[in-house]
């Protein structure tokens, strides 16, 4: 590994500073999973980096008073994987959790790290894309809240400048009768990357009515998108098996996949179908529990 | 670029030892503190070979930055038993002659005892999940598997 200056705040104000200092030369490290490798191999250089590592309020999850979740961003893989509050109300995004790389992996593996590293195929995106969560930035000019839906601009790009830093995410309750899951496909069950990932999350009301659905595809466009279509197709009626074909046709079309080694853009099309239409059906049954 | 100071538990003994800042953890152990049971192979995660315990979690030692380990717990294989008293996972894969070259093996241990710590009595479906971050190039995973099994039913069996 090319050689750096290691710098060990202990707050986020502290590790903001660090960054402004920086002059865009830092990273931040937190598991390492993405980074490391890339700094080993050559890809990343740079002069700075800032461990959050000692930032405590990063590895917070708060699930205040039954309204929602707040999760730090160095919270890892791992913890959202077993979690009870993460698992009650969330479920698809502990799901995600449970399938990054290996144990040893998704013990160092950060929420905020999957989503900074901004891979098309991130498997953290869709769930809290479902979840209509938000970003906590903090930066020299104070803390922003944006929508998970506009935190990514393209592959490897978010909307974080250089002096600011991810702190948390805050995810709205979905309520009673609301359920969700995030199913991916890849060659191998372990140790790969989504070649097509969705989450969807359905809320009915007490009379089986859908009130919300949220579909939300990874690794078929250079940044996580929702369906829009496809859930529109779902809300203000009782969810059929008919219905729930319809939005993964409708799923299909909102996809925009490319060939490459993964699999090409017809594979991912179908995958986009059959994926949609099994984590609507585990949803509904869910949310119907 | 001046050396920091890591300060942390390693196999129950509070240590202190000079780091470079680029140091990852494997390289502290392995250079640095002469632990050379934690192996390198692909060194980006993949392999599993360099798996210590992190707080008791495994965690794969070649992607942590050495200084990130500072106030914390890290075992390797070294500190897992002792001759004459072998960890359960040792004294079974001893017994079914597991190890074929032996590079994976303190990494398939370390993964393979933190899995017994977190759920004693796993199912094949459980261990083999336990164990999917640990690449055997002997394929020698049968072996593993069987002994993994006997020895949660040892370590069940101490417990009660």
């Amino acid at each position: 590994m090319r050689r750096f200056e290691l710098v060990l705040p202990e707050s986020v104000e502290a590790c903001v500073k660090a960054l402004a200092q920086g002059g865009g030369e830092s990273r931040v490290i937190a598991g390492g999973t993405d980074l490391v490798p890339q700094m080993k191999n050559g890809v990343l250089k740079p002069a700075r980096v800032i461990d959050l590592s000692g930032i405590p309020r990063l590895r917070a999850i708060e699930a205040g008073n039954g309204q929602g979740i707040r999760i730090g961003s160095a919270v890892t893989a791992r913890t959202l994987e077993l979690d009870r509050a993460v698992r009650g109300h969330y479920l698809a995004l502990a799901e995600s959790g449970a399938l990054v790389g290996s144990v040893q992996v998704r013990n160092l593996a950060t929420l905020g790290g999957n989503l900074c590293n901004a891979a098309p195929s991130a498997d953290m995106a869709p769930p809290l894309l479902s979840l209509d969560a938000e970003a906590v930035i903090t930066g020299p000019k104070g803390e922003r809240r944006v929508p998970i839906a506009a935190f990514f601009t393209g592959v490897r790009r978010t909307v974080l400048a250089p002096d600011e830093l991810l702190v948390e995410l805050a995810v709205p309750n979905p309520g009673p009768r609301s359920g969700g899951n995030y199913v991916r496909h890849t060659p191998r069950r372990e140790l790969d990357i989504a070649v097509v990932g969705v989450a969807s999350q359905l809320t009915l009301g007490s009379n089986g009515v859908c009130t919300k659905a949220r579909i939300s595809l990874a690794a078929v466009a250079p940044v996580p998108l929702r369906a829009t279509a496809a859930e529109q197709a779902l809300e203000g009626q009782p969810v059929t098996p008919e219905r729930i074909a319809r939005a993964a046709d409708l799923a299909v079309e909102a996809a925009k996949p490319i060939s490459d080694q993964r699999g090409s853009a017809d594979f991912r099309r179908h995958l986009v179908r059959v994926l949609t239409r099994r984590t609507l059906t585990t949803a509904l049954a869910r949310a119907s529990a | 670029m001046a050396k920091q100071v890591l300060s942390c538990t390693v196999n129950d003994e509070p240590t202190e030892t000079l780091v470079q800042p680029w140091d990852t953890l494997l390289d502290a152990l392995r250079e640095r503190m002469g632990l050379t049971g934690p192996k390198e192979g692909c060194g980006t995660g993949d392999c599993g070979a360099c798996t210590v315990h992190f707080d008791g979690k495994p965690i794969a030692s070649c992607l942590l930055l050495a200084m990130q380990a500072r106030g914390h717990n890290v075992r390797t294989i070294e500190g897992l038993g002792k001759p004459g008293a072998l960890h359960p996972v040792q004294e079974a894969f001893v017994k079914h002659g597991v190890p074929q070259c032996g590079f994976c093996i303190p990494g398939v241990v370390m993964a393979a005892a933190a899995l017994l710590e977190e759920n004693p009595r796993p199912t094949e479906e459980e261990i083999r999940y336990g164990i999917a971050g640990n690449l055997c190039r002997c394929t020698g995973y049968t072996k593993m598997l069987t002994a993994i099994t006997e020895a949660a039913g040892a370590a069940a069996g101490r417990r009660s």
